[in-house]
Protein backbone atom coordinates (compact mmCIF):
# COMPACT_ATOMS: atom_id res chain seq x y z
CA UNK A 1 0.00 0.00 0.00
CA UNK A 2 1.45 3.39 -0.55
CA UNK A 3 -0.12 5.17 2.22
CA UNK A 4 2.59 5.67 4.82
CA UNK A 5 1.00 7.82 7.91
CA UNK A 6 3.04 11.00 8.69
CA UNK A 7 3.71 11.08 12.58
CA UNK A 8 1.43 13.80 13.71
CA UNK A 9 1.55 15.33 17.56
CA UNK A 10 -1.62 13.66 18.71
CA UNK A 11 0.12 10.09 18.14
CA UNK A 12 2.12 10.08 21.04
CA UNK A 13 -0.97 10.95 22.99
CA UNK A 14 -3.10 8.42 21.40
CA UNK A 15 -0.35 5.31 22.09
CA UNK A 16 -0.74 7.02 25.46
CA UNK A 17 -3.93 6.61 26.35
CA UNK A 18 -4.62 3.12 24.63
CA UNK A 19 -1.44 1.79 26.88
CA UNK A 20 -3.74 3.38 29.74
CA UNK A 21 -6.88 1.75 28.38
CA UNK A 22 -5.84 -1.52 27.38
CA UNK A 23 -6.65 -4.80 30.10
CA UNK A 24 -3.64 -6.79 31.43
CA UNK A 25 -5.14 -9.89 32.27
CA UNK A 26 -3.92 -10.36 35.33
CA UNK A 27 -0.96 -13.44 35.75
CA UNK A 28 -2.02 -16.34 37.34
CA UNK A 29 -0.34 -19.56 36.55
CA UNK A 30 -2.71 -22.38 34.86
CA UNK A 31 -2.05 -25.06 37.60
CA UNK A 32 -3.34 -23.16 40.29
CA UNK A 33 -6.21 -21.92 38.01
CA UNK A 34 -6.88 -25.61 37.45
CA UNK A 35 -6.65 -26.31 41.03
CA UNK A 36 -8.93 -23.80 41.95
CA UNK A 37 -12.01 -25.12 39.87
CA UNK A 38 -11.13 -28.34 40.77
CA UNK A 39 -10.23 -28.52 44.52
CA UNK A 40 -14.58 -28.13 45.25
CA UNK A 41 -15.65 -30.80 43.00
CA UNK A 42 -13.10 -32.82 45.20
CA UNK A 43 -14.40 -32.13 47.95
CA UNK A 44 -17.67 -32.82 47.09
CA UNK A 45 -17.54 -35.84 46.14
CA UNK A 46 -15.01 -36.67 49.19
CA UNK A 47 -18.67 -35.50 51.32
CA UNK A 48 -20.82 -38.08 49.38
CA UNK A 49 -18.29 -40.81 49.82
CA UNK A 50 -18.10 -40.04 52.95
CA UNK A 51 -22.22 -40.13 54.08
CA UNK A 52 -22.39 -42.78 51.76
CA UNK A 53 -19.85 -44.83 54.10
CA UNK A 54 -21.81 -43.82 57.03
CA UNK A 55 -25.24 -44.73 55.87
CA UNK A 56 -23.33 -48.41 55.57
CA UNK A 57 -21.69 -48.27 58.76
CA UNK A 58 -25.15 -46.69 60.33
CA UNK A 59 -26.48 -50.47 59.03
CA UNK A 60 -29.07 -48.52 57.08
CA UNK A 61 -29.98 -51.58 54.86
CA UNK A 62 -28.19 -55.01 54.69
CA UNK A 63 -25.01 -54.74 53.85
CA UNK A 64 -25.14 -57.04 50.74
CA UNK A 65 -28.37 -54.67 49.62
CA UNK A 66 -26.30 -51.49 50.08
CA UNK A 67 -22.76 -52.09 49.66
CA UNK A 68 -20.42 -49.53 51.03
CA UNK A 69 -17.91 -47.53 48.10
CA UNK A 70 -15.14 -49.70 49.07
CA UNK A 71 -17.15 -52.68 47.88
CA UNK A 72 -18.42 -51.07 44.41
CA UNK A 73 -14.92 -49.50 43.68
CA UNK A 74 -13.29 -53.02 44.50
CA UNK A 75 -16.01 -54.38 41.61
CA UNK A 76 -15.29 -51.41 39.43
CA UNK A 77 -11.70 -52.44 39.62
CA UNK A 78 -12.65 -56.11 38.79
CA UNK A 79 -15.29 -55.04 35.89
CA UNK A 80 -12.34 -52.48 34.51
CA UNK A 81 -9.91 -55.09 34.54
CA UNK A 82 -12.10 -58.08 32.63
CA UNK A 83 -12.74 -55.72 30.53
CA UNK A 84 -16.75 -55.92 30.86
CA UNK A 85 -17.12 -52.27 31.80
CA UNK A 86 -15.47 -50.98 29.05
CA UNK A 87 -17.34 -53.14 26.29
CA UNK A 88 -20.40 -51.87 27.73
CA UNK A 89 -19.08 -48.23 28.33
CA UNK A 90 -18.40 -48.85 24.19
CA UNK A 91 -20.97 -50.00 23.24
CA UNK A 92 -23.13 -47.42 24.72
CA UNK A 93 -21.06 -44.15 23.81
CA UNK A 94 -21.62 -45.68 20.37
CA UNK A 95 -25.36 -45.60 20.31
CA UNK A 96 -24.96 -41.75 22.05
CA UNK A 97 -22.59 -40.25 19.70
CA UNK A 98 -24.88 -41.69 16.84
CA UNK A 99 -28.15 -40.62 18.23
CA UNK A 100 -26.67 -36.98 19.61
CA UNK A 101 -24.97 -36.71 16.05
CA UNK A 102 -28.35 -37.74 14.01
CA UNK A 103 -30.08 -35.12 16.95
CA UNK A 104 -27.56 -32.23 15.86
CA UNK A 105 -28.25 -32.35 12.38
CA UNK A 106 -31.92 -32.77 12.88
CA UNK A 107 -32.15 -30.13 15.76
CA UNK A 108 -29.83 -27.89 13.55
CA UNK A 109 -31.46 -28.08 10.35
CA UNK A 110 -35.05 -27.57 12.62
CA UNK A 111 -33.94 -25.06 13.87
CA UNK A 112 -32.42 -22.92 11.20
CA UNK A 113 -35.58 -23.80 9.39
CA UNK A 114 -38.27 -22.39 12.15
CA UNK A 115 -35.81 -19.19 12.60
CA UNK A 116 -35.91 -18.39 8.76
CA UNK A 117 -39.63 -19.27 7.76
CA UNK A 118 -42.37 -17.54 9.77
CA UNK A 119 -45.00 -19.80 8.40
CA UNK A 120 -42.81 -22.63 10.18
CA UNK A 121 -42.49 -20.84 13.30
CA UNK A 122 -46.47 -20.28 13.57
CA UNK A 123 -46.78 -23.73 12.45
CA UNK A 124 -44.44 -25.62 15.05
CA UNK A 125 -42.41 -23.42 16.97
CA UNK A 126 -44.35 -24.17 20.09
CA UNK A 127 -44.36 -28.21 19.22
CA UNK A 128 -40.40 -28.10 19.79
CA UNK A 129 -41.44 -26.34 23.18
CA UNK A 130 -43.92 -28.76 24.02
CA UNK A 131 -41.65 -31.92 23.01
CA UNK A 132 -39.09 -30.73 24.99
CA UNK A 133 -41.26 -30.74 28.04
CA UNK A 134 -42.13 -34.85 27.17
CA UNK A 135 -40.44 -37.06 29.40
CA UNK A 136 -38.74 -39.15 26.46
CA UNK A 137 -39.34 -42.26 28.44
CA UNK A 138 -42.77 -42.01 27.34
CA UNK A 139 -42.08 -42.37 23.78
CA UNK A 140 -40.67 -46.00 24.41
CA UNK A 141 -43.99 -48.23 24.14
CA UNK A 142 -44.72 -46.32 20.65
CA UNK A 143 -40.98 -46.97 19.31
CA UNK A 144 -41.32 -50.53 20.31
CA UNK A 145 -44.50 -50.94 18.60
CA UNK A 146 -43.14 -49.27 15.78
CA UNK A 147 -39.10 -50.61 15.79
CA UNK A 148 -39.32 -53.92 17.57
CA UNK A 149 -36.92 -54.51 20.28
CA UNK A 150 -34.14 -52.68 18.05
CA UNK A 151 -31.12 -49.82 17.84
CA UNK A 152 -33.87 -48.02 15.41
CA UNK A 153 -36.02 -47.71 18.89
CA UNK A 154 -32.90 -46.85 21.15
CA UNK A 155 -32.05 -43.92 18.38
CA UNK A 156 -35.56 -42.79 17.76
CA UNK A 157 -36.18 -41.78 21.71
CA UNK A 158 -32.46 -40.81 21.97
CA UNK A 159 -33.05 -38.52 19.06
CA UNK A 160 -36.25 -36.99 19.80
CA UNK A 161 -34.72 -36.13 23.68
CA UNK A 162 -32.33 -34.10 22.57
CA UNK A 163 -32.87 -31.99 18.83
CA UNK A 164 -35.69 -30.27 20.57
CA UNK A 165 -33.71 -28.77 22.97
CA UNK A 166 -30.69 -28.28 20.10
CA UNK A 167 -33.17 -26.82 17.84
CA UNK A 168 -34.99 -24.27 20.90
CA UNK A 169 -30.87 -23.15 21.37
CA UNK A 170 -30.53 -22.35 17.71
CA UNK A 171 -33.83 -20.50 17.58
CA UNK A 172 -33.51 -18.69 20.34
CA UNK A 173 -29.59 -17.67 19.24
CA UNK A 174 -31.00 -16.35 16.19
CA UNK A 175 -33.69 -14.93 17.50
CA UNK A 176 -31.52 -13.00 19.69
CA UNK A 177 -28.81 -11.69 17.20
CA UNK A 178 -28.25 -7.71 18.54
CA UNK A 179 -29.95 -5.84 15.36
CA UNK A 180 -26.61 -3.64 15.39
CA UNK A 181 -24.57 -6.52 14.41
CA UNK A 182 -27.17 -7.47 11.47
CA UNK A 183 -26.80 -3.50 10.26
CA UNK A 184 -22.86 -3.69 10.29
CA UNK A 185 -22.78 -6.46 8.62
CA UNK A 186 -25.03 -5.22 5.98
CA UNK A 187 -22.83 -2.30 5.62
CA UNK A 188 -20.22 -4.42 5.49
CA UNK A 189 -21.97 -6.80 2.25
CA UNK A 190 -23.40 -9.37 4.67
CA UNK A 191 -26.53 -10.10 3.19
CA UNK A 192 -28.76 -13.15 2.45
CA UNK A 193 -26.95 -16.57 3.13
CA UNK A 194 -23.43 -14.47 3.80
CA UNK A 195 -24.81 -13.00 6.44
CA UNK A 196 -26.05 -16.10 8.33
CA UNK A 197 -22.43 -17.83 7.94
CA UNK A 198 -20.86 -14.55 8.78
CA UNK A 199 -23.38 -12.98 11.51
CA UNK A 200 -26.28 -14.52 12.21
CA UNK A 201 -24.65 -17.82 12.89
CA UNK A 202 -21.99 -16.78 14.69
CA UNK A 203 -23.67 -14.49 16.53
CA UNK A 204 -26.44 -17.11 17.94
CA UNK A 205 -23.54 -19.81 19.16
CA UNK A 206 -23.87 -19.38 22.98
CA UNK A 207 -27.29 -19.86 22.98
CA UNK A 208 -26.53 -22.78 20.34
CA UNK A 209 -24.00 -24.51 22.60
CA UNK A 210 -26.17 -23.53 25.69
CA UNK A 211 -28.96 -25.50 23.85
CA UNK A 212 -26.25 -28.32 22.72
CA UNK A 213 -25.42 -28.64 26.14
CA UNK A 214 -28.69 -29.14 27.47
CA UNK A 215 -29.58 -31.85 24.66
CA UNK A 216 -27.12 -33.42 25.55
CA UNK A 217 -28.38 -34.35 28.88
CA UNK A 218 -31.68 -35.20 27.56
CA UNK A 219 -29.91 -37.73 25.18
CA UNK A 220 -28.34 -39.24 27.95
CA UNK A 221 -30.98 -39.50 29.81
CA UNK A 222 -32.85 -41.21 27.08
CA UNK A 223 -30.02 -43.54 26.17
CA UNK A 224 -30.37 -44.88 29.58
CA UNK A 225 -33.59 -45.28 29.86
CA UNK A 226 -33.91 -47.22 26.60
CA UNK A 227 -30.92 -49.67 27.50
CA UNK A 228 -33.12 -50.67 30.22
CA UNK A 229 -36.15 -50.92 28.79
CA UNK A 230 -34.87 -52.22 25.07
CA UNK A 231 -32.47 -55.21 25.56
CA UNK A 232 -31.35 -56.18 22.46
CA UNK A 233 -28.88 -59.79 22.58
CA UNK A 234 -25.19 -59.51 22.04
CA UNK A 235 -25.50 -55.38 22.72
CA UNK A 236 -25.43 -55.36 26.09
CA UNK A 237 -24.83 -51.42 27.21
CA UNK A 238 -24.65 -49.79 30.26
CA UNK A 239 -28.06 -49.60 31.00
CA UNK A 240 -28.46 -53.16 30.28
CA UNK A 241 -25.13 -54.13 32.64
CA UNK A 242 -27.35 -52.08 35.60
CA UNK A 243 -30.20 -54.07 35.40
CA UNK A 244 -28.71 -57.33 34.86
CA UNK A 245 -26.59 -56.89 37.94
CA UNK A 246 -29.87 -55.89 40.09
CA UNK A 247 -31.33 -59.21 38.68
CA UNK A 248 -28.31 -61.49 39.67
CA UNK A 249 -28.10 -59.44 42.97
CA UNK A 250 -24.85 -58.34 42.31
CA UNK A 251 -25.25 -55.25 44.49
CA UNK A 252 -21.60 -53.62 44.23
CA UNK A 253 -22.10 -54.61 40.28
CA UNK A 254 -24.83 -52.25 40.29
CA UNK A 255 -23.00 -49.48 42.33
CA UNK A 256 -19.77 -49.71 40.00
CA UNK A 257 -22.21 -49.16 37.13
CA UNK A 258 -23.87 -46.22 38.44
CA UNK A 259 -20.52 -44.63 39.14
CA UNK A 260 -19.21 -45.39 35.53
CA UNK A 261 -23.16 -43.68 34.04
CA UNK A 262 -22.63 -40.69 36.21
CA UNK A 263 -18.90 -40.17 36.42
CA UNK A 264 -19.22 -40.15 32.13
CA UNK A 265 -22.56 -37.71 32.48
CA UNK A 266 -20.40 -35.40 34.49
CA UNK A 267 -17.23 -35.70 32.30
CA UNK A 268 -19.24 -34.80 28.95
CA UNK A 269 -21.18 -31.79 30.31
CA UNK A 270 -18.23 -30.25 32.52
CA UNK A 271 -14.97 -31.16 30.57
CA UNK A 272 -16.70 -31.18 26.80
CA UNK A 273 -20.22 -28.69 27.01
CA UNK A 274 -18.35 -27.13 30.15
CA UNK A 275 -15.08 -26.01 28.49
CA UNK A 276 -15.88 -25.00 25.47
CA UNK A 277 -19.04 -22.76 26.96
CA UNK A 278 -15.95 -21.42 28.69
CA UNK A 279 -14.06 -20.46 26.43
CA UNK A 280 -16.57 -18.83 24.08
CA UNK A 281 -17.84 -16.27 26.83
CA UNK A 282 -13.97 -15.53 27.45
CA UNK A 283 -13.69 -14.43 23.76
CA UNK A 284 -16.82 -13.08 23.48
CA UNK A 285 -15.60 -10.87 26.62
CA UNK A 286 -18.45 -12.43 29.10
CA UNK A 287 -16.51 -13.25 31.81
CA UNK A 288 -12.90 -12.04 32.87
CA UNK A 289 -10.18 -13.67 31.19
CA UNK A 290 -9.13 -14.59 34.67
CA UNK A 291 -11.92 -15.81 36.43
CA UNK B 1 -5.47 -2.66 -3.27
CA UNK B 2 -4.30 0.59 -2.64
CA UNK B 3 -6.30 3.22 -0.82
CA UNK B 4 -5.26 5.32 -3.31
CA UNK B 5 -4.17 8.81 -1.55
CA UNK B 6 -5.77 11.66 -3.12
CA UNK B 7 -4.35 15.23 -2.14
CA UNK B 8 -5.92 17.88 -1.39
CA UNK B 9 -4.51 20.92 -2.42
CA UNK B 10 -4.07 20.02 -5.57
CA UNK B 11 -4.79 22.51 -8.65
CA UNK B 12 -5.91 20.01 -11.15
CA UNK B 13 -9.65 20.31 -11.20
CA UNK B 14 -11.00 16.83 -9.14
CA UNK B 15 -12.00 14.34 -11.88
CA UNK B 16 -15.37 13.92 -10.16
CA UNK B 17 -16.09 17.36 -9.92
CA UNK B 18 -19.19 18.22 -12.60
CA UNK B 19 -19.83 14.96 -13.10
CA UNK B 20 -22.33 15.26 -9.66
CA UNK B 21 -21.91 15.07 -6.33
CA UNK B 22 -21.01 12.32 -3.84
CA UNK B 23 -24.20 12.14 -2.62
CA UNK B 24 -27.56 13.86 -4.12
CA UNK B 25 -30.77 13.69 -2.23
CA UNK B 26 -34.04 14.90 -3.82
CA UNK B 27 -37.05 15.41 -1.67
CA UNK B 28 -36.39 13.15 0.24
CA UNK B 29 -38.93 12.37 3.03
CA UNK B 30 -39.58 9.05 5.65
CA UNK B 31 -42.16 8.19 7.25
CA UNK B 32 -42.75 6.07 10.24
CA UNK B 33 -46.29 4.16 10.65
CA UNK B 34 -48.90 5.32 9.39
CA UNK B 35 -52.38 6.93 9.93
CA UNK B 36 -52.67 9.15 13.11
CA UNK B 37 -49.34 7.31 14.63
CA UNK B 38 -47.50 8.13 11.58
CA UNK B 39 -43.98 9.93 12.48
CA UNK B 40 -42.57 12.11 9.74
CA UNK B 41 -39.17 11.59 10.38
CA UNK B 42 -37.51 13.24 7.55
CA UNK B 43 -39.67 15.77 5.80
CA UNK B 44 -38.46 16.96 2.31
CA UNK B 45 -34.75 16.78 2.44
CA UNK B 46 -32.82 17.89 -0.90
CA UNK B 47 -29.07 17.88 -0.45
CA UNK B 48 -26.23 17.43 -2.31
CA UNK B 49 -22.29 16.03 -0.74
CA UNK B 50 -19.75 17.37 -2.81
CA UNK B 51 -16.76 14.64 -3.52
CA UNK B 52 -13.97 15.07 -0.65
CA UNK B 53 -17.00 17.17 0.91
CA UNK B 54 -16.55 16.93 4.74
CA UNK B 55 -20.25 17.65 5.93
CA UNK B 56 -21.55 17.36 9.47
CA UNK B 57 -25.60 17.26 10.08
CA UNK B 58 -26.43 18.27 13.32
CA UNK B 59 -29.72 18.20 15.40
CA UNK B 60 -31.90 18.14 18.53
CA UNK B 61 -31.93 14.53 19.21
CA UNK B 62 -35.39 12.41 17.41
CA UNK B 63 -34.40 15.12 14.66
CA UNK B 64 -34.07 12.21 12.22
CA UNK B 65 -30.27 12.36 11.59
CA UNK B 66 -29.95 8.67 12.15
CA UNK B 67 -32.40 8.01 9.50
CA UNK B 68 -31.34 10.19 6.99
CA UNK B 69 -27.75 8.24 7.42
CA UNK B 70 -29.40 5.35 7.03
CA UNK B 71 -31.51 5.78 3.74
CA UNK B 72 -27.89 7.12 1.95
CA UNK B 73 -26.24 3.91 3.34
CA UNK B 74 -29.06 1.98 1.75
CA UNK B 75 -30.50 0.46 5.13
CA UNK B 76 -33.16 2.28 5.01
CA UNK B 77 -35.82 2.72 1.85
CA UNK B 78 -37.10 6.54 1.68
CA UNK B 79 -40.98 7.18 1.62
CA UNK B 80 -40.41 9.79 -0.74
CA UNK B 81 -37.83 11.13 -3.48
CA UNK B 82 -34.28 9.64 -4.40
CA UNK B 83 -31.09 8.98 -2.99
CA UNK B 84 -28.03 8.86 -5.57
CA UNK B 85 -24.43 7.60 -4.89
CA UNK B 86 -21.91 7.94 -6.47
CA UNK B 87 -18.60 5.66 -5.94
CA UNK B 88 -19.84 2.81 -4.66
CA UNK B 89 -22.23 1.97 -1.41
CA UNK B 90 -21.44 4.17 1.30
CA UNK B 91 -20.23 2.69 4.70
CA UNK B 92 -21.62 3.97 7.94
CA UNK B 93 -19.51 4.00 11.06
CA UNK B 94 -22.04 3.65 13.73
CA UNK B 95 -22.21 5.35 17.33
CA UNK B 96 -21.54 1.63 19.18
CA UNK B 97 -18.54 0.15 17.14
CA UNK B 98 -20.38 -2.82 16.21
CA UNK B 99 -17.42 -5.38 16.49
CA UNK B 100 -18.26 -8.63 16.16
CA UNK B 101 -17.20 -10.38 19.83
CA UNK B 102 -16.42 -13.67 18.25
CA UNK B 103 -13.45 -12.12 15.98
CA UNK B 104 -10.14 -10.54 16.81
CA UNK B 105 -10.13 -7.18 16.01
CA UNK B 106 -7.68 -8.50 12.91
CA UNK B 107 -10.62 -10.45 11.45
CA UNK B 108 -12.91 -8.06 12.25
CA UNK B 109 -11.22 -6.12 9.69
CA UNK B 110 -10.49 -9.10 7.32
CA UNK B 111 -14.16 -9.96 7.34
CA UNK B 112 -15.03 -6.58 5.33
CA UNK B 113 -12.36 -7.75 2.64
CA UNK B 114 -13.31 -11.28 2.94
CA UNK B 115 -17.02 -9.85 1.59
CA UNK B 116 -15.35 -7.81 -0.66
CA UNK B 117 -13.24 -11.18 -2.27
CA UNK B 118 -10.14 -10.25 -1.84
CA UNK B 119 -7.76 -12.82 -1.69
CA UNK B 120 -6.54 -14.00 1.25
CA UNK B 121 -3.05 -13.79 0.43
CA UNK B 122 -3.25 -10.34 -0.39
CA UNK B 123 -5.75 -9.17 3.16
CA UNK B 124 -3.11 -10.07 5.97
CA UNK B 125 -1.11 -7.37 4.69
CA UNK B 126 -3.86 -5.21 3.90
CA UNK B 127 -5.33 -5.86 7.42
CA UNK B 128 -2.17 -4.82 8.40
CA UNK B 129 -1.80 -1.24 7.01
CA UNK B 130 -5.50 -0.30 7.96
CA UNK B 131 -4.81 -1.33 11.32
CA UNK B 132 -1.48 1.06 11.02
CA UNK B 133 -3.81 3.77 9.69
CA UNK B 134 -5.79 4.11 12.97
CA UNK B 135 -2.77 3.29 14.94
CA UNK B 136 -4.02 0.09 16.55
CA UNK B 137 -0.86 -1.98 15.08
CA UNK B 138 0.36 -4.40 17.81
CA UNK B 139 -3.43 -4.87 18.79
CA UNK B 140 -4.49 -7.13 15.73
CA UNK B 141 -4.78 -10.14 17.81
CA UNK B 142 -6.59 -8.90 20.78
CA UNK B 143 -10.34 -9.32 21.30
CA UNK B 144 -12.60 -6.13 21.05
CA UNK B 145 -13.85 -6.22 24.35
CA UNK B 146 -10.45 -5.93 25.51
CA UNK B 147 -9.75 -2.50 23.83
CA UNK B 148 -10.75 0.71 24.83
CA UNK B 149 -14.39 2.38 23.47
CA UNK B 150 -12.16 4.72 21.76
CA UNK B 151 -10.01 2.16 20.41
CA UNK B 152 -13.08 0.04 19.49
CA UNK B 153 -14.47 3.33 16.98
CA UNK B 154 -11.01 3.09 15.41
CA UNK B 155 -11.34 -0.86 14.70
CA UNK B 156 -14.91 -0.15 13.27
CA UNK B 157 -12.97 2.54 11.38
CA UNK B 158 -10.63 0.74 10.04
CA UNK B 159 -12.83 -2.16 9.04
CA UNK B 160 -15.22 0.81 7.28
CA UNK B 161 -11.48 1.88 5.60
CA UNK B 162 -11.71 -2.08 4.16
CA UNK B 163 -15.05 -1.65 2.64
CA UNK B 164 -13.08 1.08 0.41
CA UNK B 165 -15.76 2.87 0.09
CA UNK B 166 -15.17 6.51 -0.95
CA UNK B 167 -17.94 7.46 1.18
CA UNK B 168 -18.07 7.27 4.83
CA UNK B 169 -20.95 7.92 7.38
CA UNK B 170 -20.73 8.47 10.94
CA UNK B 171 -23.41 8.43 13.31
CA UNK B 172 -22.29 10.15 16.19
CA UNK B 173 -19.39 8.15 16.50
CA UNK B 174 -17.87 9.64 18.81
CA UNK B 175 -20.72 10.38 21.32
CA UNK B 176 -20.09 7.93 23.64
CA UNK B 177 -16.43 8.77 24.62
CA UNK B 178 -14.90 10.90 27.12
CA UNK B 179 -13.49 14.49 25.62
CA UNK B 180 -10.06 13.99 25.37
CA UNK B 181 -10.26 10.13 23.23
CA UNK B 182 -13.02 12.63 21.38
CA UNK B 183 -10.14 15.30 20.48
CA UNK B 184 -7.91 12.90 19.57
CA UNK B 185 -9.88 10.93 17.33
CA UNK B 186 -10.96 14.14 15.73
CA UNK B 187 -7.66 14.84 14.57
CA UNK B 188 -6.90 11.41 13.02
CA UNK B 189 -10.30 11.25 11.29
CA UNK B 190 -9.24 15.09 10.01
CA UNK B 191 -6.35 13.15 9.04
CA UNK B 192 -7.76 10.32 7.60
CA UNK B 193 -9.86 12.36 5.16
CA UNK B 194 -7.17 14.40 4.04
CA UNK B 195 -5.35 11.55 3.46
CA UNK B 196 -7.95 9.43 1.57
CA UNK B 197 -10.09 12.27 -0.06
CA UNK B 198 -13.59 10.38 0.80
CA UNK B 199 -16.34 12.10 1.26
CA UNK B 200 -17.72 12.09 4.80
CA UNK B 201 -20.92 12.73 6.07
CA UNK B 202 -20.94 13.31 10.08
CA UNK B 203 -23.72 13.09 12.15
CA UNK B 204 -23.50 14.81 15.83
CA UNK B 205 -25.50 16.37 18.29
CA UNK B 206 -22.61 18.17 19.52
CA UNK B 207 -22.44 21.80 17.56
CA UNK B 208 -18.23 22.68 18.63
CA UNK B 209 -17.28 19.52 17.31
CA UNK B 210 -19.10 19.62 14.25
CA UNK B 211 -17.56 22.88 13.47
CA UNK B 212 -14.13 21.41 14.45
CA UNK B 213 -14.58 18.97 11.63
CA UNK B 214 -16.97 20.25 8.63
CA UNK B 215 -16.46 21.82 5.52
CA UNK B 216 -20.47 22.55 5.83
CA UNK B 217 -22.55 22.27 8.46
CA UNK B 218 -26.44 21.49 7.84
CA UNK B 219 -28.99 22.05 10.67
CA UNK B 220 -31.89 19.91 11.08
CA UNK B 221 -34.94 20.77 12.53
CA UNK B 222 -37.04 18.08 14.57
CA UNK B 223 -40.23 16.75 13.63
CA UNK B 224 -40.94 16.95 10.87
CA UNK B 225 -36.97 16.76 10.13
CA UNK B 226 -36.57 19.72 7.99
CA UNK B 227 -33.16 21.35 6.50
CA UNK B 228 -33.42 24.45 8.62
CA UNK B 229 -30.24 26.21 7.89
CA UNK B 230 -26.75 26.10 6.24
CA UNK B 231 -23.12 26.99 7.51
CA UNK B 232 -20.16 27.02 6.04
CA UNK B 233 -16.97 26.73 7.86
CA UNK B 234 -14.35 28.72 6.66
CA UNK B 235 -11.88 28.46 9.14
CA UNK B 236 -8.20 27.14 8.74
CA UNK B 237 -7.48 23.69 9.05
CA UNK B 238 -5.82 22.60 11.73
CA UNK B 239 -8.56 23.62 14.03
CA UNK B 240 -8.45 23.05 17.53
CA UNK B 241 -12.19 22.48 19.12
CA UNK B 242 -11.31 24.84 22.23
CA UNK B 243 -10.17 27.92 19.51
CA UNK B 244 -11.86 31.26 19.37
CA UNK B 245 -13.05 31.17 16.08
CA UNK B 246 -14.69 27.38 16.37
CA UNK B 247 -16.31 28.65 19.44
CA UNK B 248 -17.79 31.34 17.91
CA UNK B 249 -18.93 29.65 15.16
CA UNK B 250 -20.95 27.26 17.27
CA UNK B 251 -22.33 29.60 19.33
CA UNK B 252 -24.19 31.02 16.77
CA UNK B 253 -25.25 27.64 15.18
CA UNK B 254 -26.44 26.56 18.66
CA UNK B 255 -28.63 29.60 19.25
CA UNK B 256 -30.25 28.50 15.61
CA UNK B 257 -30.83 25.80 17.07
CA UNK B 258 -31.90 26.84 20.12
CA UNK B 259 -34.35 28.92 18.23
CA UNK B 260 -35.48 25.92 16.36
CA UNK B 261 -36.57 23.65 19.73
CA UNK B 262 -38.58 26.83 20.76
CA UNK B 263 -40.28 26.97 17.75
CA UNK B 264 -41.39 23.46 17.67
CA UNK B 265 -42.32 23.73 21.70
CA UNK B 266 -44.85 26.60 20.75
CA UNK B 267 -46.30 24.93 17.89
CA UNK B 268 -46.80 21.25 19.42
N1 LIG C 1 -38.05 2.21 13.30
C1 LIG C 1 -38.74 3.31 13.69
N2 LIG C 1 -40.07 3.23 13.87
C2 LIG C 1 -40.78 4.31 14.27
N3 LIG C 1 -40.26 5.52 14.51
C3 LIG C 1 -38.92 5.66 14.37
C4 LIG C 1 -38.10 4.57 13.96
N4 LIG C 1 -36.82 4.99 13.90
C5 LIG C 1 -36.86 6.29 14.25
N5 LIG C 1 -38.11 6.69 14.53
C6 LIG C 1 -38.53 8.07 14.91
O1 LIG C 1 -38.06 8.93 13.92
C7 LIG C 1 -37.54 10.11 14.49
C8 LIG C 1 -36.10 10.31 14.04
O2 LIG C 1 -35.29 9.30 14.60
P1 LIG C 1 -33.72 9.25 14.37
O3 LIG C 1 -33.45 9.33 12.93
O4 LIG C 1 -33.19 8.09 15.10
O5 LIG C 1 -33.27 10.62 15.08
P2 LIG C 1 -31.83 11.09 15.52
O6 LIG C 1 -30.81 10.15 14.98
O7 LIG C 1 -31.72 12.47 14.98
O8 LIG C 1 -31.82 11.12 17.03
C9 LIG C 1 -37.65 9.96 16.00
O9 LIG C 1 -38.76 10.70 16.39
C10 LIG C 1 -37.88 8.49 16.21
O10 LIG C 1 -38.71 8.29 17.29
MG1 LIG D 1 -29.39 8.93 15.97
Amino acid sequence: MAYRPEPAPFEEELAGLDALEVKTPRARSRARRIWSSLWPKFAAVGIVLLVWQILVWAHWRPKYVFPGPGAAFRSLWDDVANGRILRATGVTMERAAIGYGIALLIGSAIGIAVARVAVLRAAIGSLITGLQTMPSVAWFPLAIVVFRLSETAILFVVVLGAAPAIANGLISGIDHVPPLLLRAGRVLGARGMKAYRHVILPAAFPSFLGGMKQGWAFAWRSLMAGELLVVIGGRAGLGFTLDSARLSQDYPGLMATMIVILVIGIMIDSLLFGVLERRVRRRWGLIEATS
Amino acid sequence: MSLRPRARETTEPDLHMGSGSAVSLTSVSKVYGAGAEAVHAVDNVSLDVEFGEFLCLVGASGCGKSTLLNMIAGLDKTTNGTVEVRGGRPTLIFQEPALFPWLTVERNVDLALKLRKIDRADRKQVVGSLLEMVHLTGFGSKQPHELSGGMRQRVAIARALAQQAEILLMDEPFGALDAMTRDLLHDEVERLWQDTGFSIVFVTHNVREAVRLADRVILLSSRPGRIAAEFPVDIPRPRRIESPEVGALATEITARLREEVKHHGVQT
